[in-house]
């Protein structure tokens, strides 16, 4: 026991002493967080919209003040011909425009029609989009109401105004979707890399040798070297709940200790694949290689934080299966935002738990007590 | 009980061979150098006996334990240097060495008796990082972690690769005291000169071991005389040597060849009379005793198992 308390000690010592390591281990979590969370958005704020009609028709004056008073929507300027929207697209004074039909007032009020064209532009088509859609919401409000206004006229009109409602996520923060992504991505990187680069420095180094001759079990030389980055990936997983809490204001609707207890178990799993990568690669520089190329792209490509697995082809989807960090970032959105149990969530947590046993007890089986 | 007891150990790298039938015996409280170059297959033969690796054939016994069957128990009484310096870098002096003392589940004060005086050398930079240490230094730190567990057997792979002239021979100096402390040494070093400071030695050669016993038998093994001749063309004079009749071989060693030859068929002055014929008049020529080198050189060659370029 004495030994073991020693080899953790010295490998708190390493990583104190190494001025990579904590900027990799304590402030690397940090500034991702805070990337992911204010910078990397896919919100899109303050929308510039150029308008151009006729600004002395009321029925146009009302929607263009409802665009402005949008908190997404601001109007920029008004324009006295369409001809000219290309112009300030190109001057990137706006970023959509709004084109009122001729007699836009005087068409509305008896008919209930009215033209208007709403232009966005394509050069950035995911901003474009999603610019457009607010707008269209804009004037659809504006049009259901006028419906209304209509409907104690005589005859009614028969319409269908969705509404649309995103559950656990009413103002559509991408925050909800990188905060569980960024856990994920950072427990991995800091217990599979870390722990691998440990192990195979002192394969580098030499001192493995002087270990492995020494009484000590390799059991708790492993052991020993995952004991610290458990504990510095605990430190990292609430730094990133609170900053992600209280900065970013992603609730926290489930159970708090359920959300641990995943963390802990999505933690083993990848302290147990950091030690199946120090088995295998011979030096830093091959550990790293496969940790970044083999772990990290694939975690971000295929765990579903920037492209939904859904969409993917099968035989892609086949993979994201395999990577822990899918299941984790699965459970983590259905605690954390959804407020679910461990009943919805128990098909992820089994996944995940296999996987931690497996990959633990194919590591451990491997790590010689001899070398090559 | 012999400390070291190896049977035909043979290890092979893919194609490429390491140690072939290699067995050798070491008394209880020797110095038993392993003399051989580079590539010779010394620190594989170590990484065998201290059970870090597994041979494909033959046995071996430390102080009396299975190197592959009681492997766990083994570890605790062998204390091994490796030939890299293999150390924490970024731990001080006394960290290393207190870590080193809980692996072998003791102290440093428990057995500071034993290390007192290397480590008494080092003490004043006790709280310096390893890494900042000289080469000499870090030898004796080195030493110390694997002494300070009191081992039975100490095995130390090339200790003296890269250290200063005056370092070695402290060295050497420590190593007689260990040696007087009780403990079996075992070294290896691929400085012949080195060969005469342990008590036997064996030669080994492309994983083969081409003579063992105390350095006084080794040497009075070589069957030759041997001349030390030197002249101004050096070169010239080499290739010239090894074309003269009753000459074994011909080495250069540092400013001098030290030429190897038959005593029946000629002598210094039938030699040195011949090379003044090929026009190498300026030499001069004095017989010698052979040294570990010579015998080394002879053995490896002489026995058909070395490559004649030299």
């Amino acid at each position: 026991m004495k030994e073991f308390t020693a080899s953790v000690v010295k490998e708190f010592r390493h990583i104190f002493r190494d001025r990579r390591t904590i900027l990799i281990a304590m402030v690397m979590p940090v500034v991702q967080i805070i990337l992911f969370g204010f910078a990397v958005s896919t919100e899109v704020n303050d929308v510039r919209v150029a308008v151009c009609g006729d600004l002395a028709d009321p029925a146009v004056r009302n929607l263009v003040d409802r665009i402005d008073n949008n908190r997404y929507l601001s109007v920029s300027g008004s324009l006295s011909s369409p001809s000219e929207i290309t112009g300030v697209f190109r001057r990137n004074v706006a970023d959509a425009a709004v084109c009122f039909g001729r007699n836009f007032g005087e068409n509305l009020a008896p008919s209930g029609r009215a033209q208007v064209r709403i232009i966005g532009d394509g050069s950035d088509p995911n901003t474009a989009q999603m610019i457009t859609g607010y707008l269209k919401g804009v004037i659809q409000s504006e049009q259901t109401e006028a419906e209304v206004a209509f409907a104690g006229e005589g005859e009614r009109k028969a319409s269908m105004a969705p509404v649309v409602q995103l559950m656990y996520n009413p103002a559509m923060k991408s925050s909800y979707n990188f905060v569980p992504g960024v856990m994920g991505l950072i427990l991995m990187l800091i217990c599979t890399m870390m722990t691998s680069v440990s192990i195979v420095r002192e394969k580098e180094t030499g001192t493995l040798e002087l270990l492995l001759v020494s009484p000590v079990k390799p059991l708790w030389i492993i052991l020993s070297k995952m004991i610290p980055y458990l504990v510095l990936s605990a430190v990292n997983f609430a730094t990133i709940l609170l900053l992600s809490h209280y900065v970013m204001e992603v609730p926290i609707n489930g159970s708090l200790l359920l959300l641990c207890f995943a963390a802990l178990v999505f933690v083993v799993t990848s302290l147990a694949l950091g030690l199946l990568i120090s088995v295998i690669s011979p030096n830093q520089r091959t550990a790293l290689l496969i940790c970044g190329m083999g772990l990290t792209m694939p975690t971000m490509i295929f765990s579903g934080i920037i492209f939904p697995c859904e969409s993917m082809p099968e035989v892609l989807q086949w993979f994201s299966d395999i990577i822990p960090a899918k299941w984790f970032i699965i459970i983590v959105k259905k605690i954390m935002i959804q407020g679910t149990g461990l009943v919805s969530a128990a098909k992820e947590m089994t996944i995940l738990a296999v996987m931690a046993a497996f990959l633990l007890a194919v590591s451990i089986k491997s790590f010689r007590t001899r070398l090559q | 009980m012999n400390a070291i007891e190896i049977d035909s150990i043979s290890k092979s790298y893919g194609q490429a061979r390491a140690l072939q039938d290699v067995s050798l015996t070491v008394n209880q409280g020797e110095i038993f150098g392993l003399i051989g170059p580079d590539g010779a297959g010394k620190t594989t033969l170590f990484r065998i006996m201290t059970t870090l690796m597994l041979a494909d054939s033959g046995s071996g016994k430390v102080c009396g334990l299975d190197i592959v069957k009681d492997f766990a128990r083994l570890r605790r009484i062998i204390g091994y240097m490796p030939g890299r310096f293999s150390l924490y870098q970024d731990l001080s002096v006394r960290e290393n060495l207190d870590y080193f003392a809980t692996l072998f589940g003791t102290t440093v004060r428990e057995n500071y008796e034993n290390i007192r005086e290397i480590y008494s050398q080092i003490e004043p930079f006790a709280d310096r990082r390893a890494g900042k240490l000289s080469g000499g230094m870090k030898q004796k730190l080195a030493l110390c972690c694997a002494l300070v567990h009191k081992p039975s057997v100490l095995f130390l792979d090339e200790p003296t690769t890269g250290v200063d002239a005056v370092s070695r021979k402290d060295f050497w100096t420590m190593l007689a005291r260990i040696k007087a402390s009780g403990v079996t040494v075992f070294v290896s070093t691929p400085y012949m000169d080195e060969a005469a400071m342990c008590d036997r030695l064996a030669l080994i050669r492309d994983g083969v071991i081409i003579g063992t016993g105390t350095p006084e038998e080794i040497i009075s093994g070589f069957p030759f005389r041997l001349l030390s001749v030197r002249g101004r063309r050096m070169y010239p004079l080499l290739k010239q040597l090894r074309k003269t009749d009753g000459v074994i071989s011909c080495f250069s060693f540092g400013d001098s060849h030290h030429v190897t030859y038959s005593p029946e068929v000629t002598g210094k002055e039938q030699i040195l009379a011949g090379l003044a014929q090929a026009g190498f008049g300026d030499c001069t020529a004095r017989e010698i005793s052979p040294g570990i080198e010579d015998c080394f050189m002879w053995l490896s060659h002489g026995n058909g198992n070395g490559r004649q370029d030299c």
